[in-house]
């Protein structure tokens, strides 16, 4: 009698094993193909664009593509020159707007906000995050450009406007970095520099912020990032003229509005240019990753 | 130089008469805290240990008071954690807070350089005088946390060099100099006893180095901007035993020069380097008196029971 309870009980525990080994197994593929299929995304995204890109450019002839200064499409003319040069002017104008303020807010809110006050900052951060581009775009194009008209002059269409509209796009991502990295830094440093008869402003300054760096630096380089393959605000407040700017005043294109703008009308050696704009534009944020990834490396 | 100065100064600060102003202590706390009896009694029980031990000092032995607390009430929102504390604290002598966890050893100790004011809802009434003037009334809290130094429970060294650590002090204060730096970052190092060990790493980053050597840092770090008084919480609770005896001789040597407060969970710790004990329980100041006559002749059974293991 005794015998059986227990071989019953034996079976029962075997069989929960089986079912649990097979559960096991079979989570264990789910995984896997969840896993294959964001490293195929990745790869498939790769190998197209530069098997699109390269011959394309081989076509249109390295040096021309690169260092030529006249991009017309309808025309034939290649040359991305003037679209690299935007994209880097319109990524540093973001900078300078959104970096300091992005900082100065983190600081804020990481050591000077009171409770309540943070309760309200740190959603609006999110919401701020969450707005479609579009939006930032539509904002900048009937409230900035009007503004900047009137202030400097000219069509309103130029690098000062576009500044402006990505410098706030980007303050979402320095600010909840550069603040989680602030909180990240062992408040025992603050306690210290207090106690040797530092102002707070010192202790944050030169004792959270520097020991809070890498975190910084990640999070200025994602903004970086950001500001870079920005496409739908940047298009409408860039003007689209493809010439090397002259003054803040005059308008630009950059690679990614170049794509968006031409890629709806365009085949061929055409399609193919553009296809090597998105190419650079790819290799831009490759080489902001592995910045990023040093970056980390670094920090510990 | 800076040294002589601040001895001189030290020297010239008014000696108050002992005896008379003992006479006063208990009668002055019973009048005033008569919100709530039975802290009341315990301000004077305190009180009087304070005064038999002040009378000792009427001989002539004691060195002049550097910190003088009065009625000192402390709460945590609606928790009080310091409950009338009176005593006072000479100048160049150890003194040892000791008691249970919770007892308010380290709260206190922290008003005496106001690191509570970190905290939020930290409320506190009565006076603490440093030098005869009330630290909570107008006084820039920068300089007096350069006068009272602090060195905390668990070693804490800015991720920076070993010179780095050392200068940040003094250059918080205003000196820029490089030959006038390099001399305090070495006078400060020897001072904690660990110039040797150190010299050769001074751009070495801090974080590299053994708990032990980065809490002598960190007492370097506080003697580098030349304070008069070193609040010491709970420093080798994080240590190993012989890291431990360096900076219990470390304390010893420095007593010459420096007024040290030294909290510990380490009833050995304080029988061993300190010239007072103060008893705390439960935000009360139970016993306070010369080190040897609290461990060896404890006027209140409470101190008896802590001391001989019988709870905490």
């Amino acid at each position: 009698m005794q015998q059986q309870a227990q071989a019953a009980a034996e079976e029962s525990v075997a069989k929960i094993h089986v079912g649990a080994a097979v559960r096991e197994v079979g989570m264990k593929v789910i995984f896997a193909i969840a896993a294959v299929i964001f490293v195929a995304a990745v790869l498939v995204i790769c190998i197209y664009l530069f098997a699109r890109a390269i011959p394309g450019v081989s076509e249109i002839g390295w040096i021309n593509f690169f260092f030529g200064e006249d991009w017309a499409l309808g025309m034939d003319l290649f040359g991305i020159g003037t679209l690299i040069v935007g994209t880097c002017l319109s990524t540093v104008g973001a900078l300078v707007v959104g970096v300091p303020i992005g900082l100065l807010t983190a600081v804020f809110m990481a050591f000077y906000c009171p409770r309540w006050l943070y309760k309200f900052l740190k959603p609006l951060t999110n919401i701020l995050a969450g707005i479609p581009s579009i939006v930032y775009g539509y904002f900048g194009l009937k409230v900035v450009i009007p503004l900047v008209r009137n202030a400097f002059g000219g069509a309103g269409f130029n690098l000062i406007t576009s500044s402006l509209v990505l410098g706030v796009m980007i303050l979402p991502t320095i600010i909840s970095i550069t603040e989680n990295s602030l909180r990240a830094v062992p408040k025992s440093y603050y306690e210290g520099s207090l106690a040797l008869g530092a102002t707070k402003e010192r202790a944050i300054f030169r004792t959270m912020f520097p020991a809070a760096s890498s975190g910084v630096m990640t999070a200025i380089i994602l903004g970086v990032g950001r500001a870079i393959g920005e496409t739908a605000a940047i298009t409408l407040l860039c003007g689209n003229i493809a010439q090397f700017p002259t003054s803040l005043t005059d308008p630009f294109v950059t690679l990614a509005s170049a794509i968006s703008s031409g890629m709806g009308y365009s085949s061929g050696l055409r399609l193919e240019a553009l296809v090597g704009c998105a190419a650079v534009l790819f290799v831009f944020v490759l080489i902001i990753t592995v910045l990023i990834m040093l970056l980390k490396k670094k920090a510990r | 130089m800076k040294f002589d100065l601040f001895k001189k100064k030290n020297a010239a600060a008014p000696q108050e008469a002992p005896a008379a102003e003992a006479e006063a202590a208990p009668a002055d706390a019973f009048a005033k805290s008569g919100i709530k009896v039975e802290s009341a009694g315990h301000a004077f029980k305190t009180a009087r240990t304070g005064t038999e031990h002040a009378a000792v000092g009427a001989d002539g032995e004691e060195k002049p008071v550097k910190f003088k607390v009065n009625e000192l009430n402390l709460y945590y929102g609606k928790f009080w954690a310091l409950k009338n504390i009176g005593m006072e604290i000479r100048e160049k002598e150890i003194t040892a807070f000791i008691g249970p966890s919770g007892c308010g050893k380290s709260t206190f100790l922290k008003t005496l350089n106001r690191m509570n004011d970190l905290i939020p809802d930290c409320k506190i009434t009565g006076e603490v005088l440093i030098d005869g003037v009330d630290l909570y009334g107008k006084v820039d809290i920068n300089t007096l946390r350069k006068r009272v130094g602090m060195v905390f429970q668990k070693p804490n060294p800015f991720p920076m060099s070993v010179y780095d650590n050392i200068a940040y002090g003094p250059r918080t204060h205003g000196i820029r100099k490089k030959a006038e730096l390099d001399e305090i970052v070495e006078r400060s190092l020897r001072q904690a006893a660990i110039w040797d060990e150190l010299k050769d790493r001074l751009k070495k980053s801090a974080l590299g180095l053994s708990g032990g050597q980065q809490q002598r840092l960190c007492i370097a770090r506080t003697l580098a901007v030349e304070p008069e008084v070193v609040l010491m919480d709970e420093p080798t609770s994080a240590l190993d035993p012989i890291s431990t005896s360096k900076i219990e001789e470390l304390a010893q040597d420095l007593k010459k020069d420096y007024t040290i407060v030294i909290v510990t969970h380490n009833m050995q710790q304080a029988a061993r380097i300190s010239d007072k004990t103060a008893f705390f329980l439960l935000g009360d100041l139970i016993e306070y008196g010369k080190t040897d006559d609290v461990f060896n002749r404890p006027a209140d059974k409470r101190t008896e029971d802590y001391i001989t293991g019988r709870f905490g």
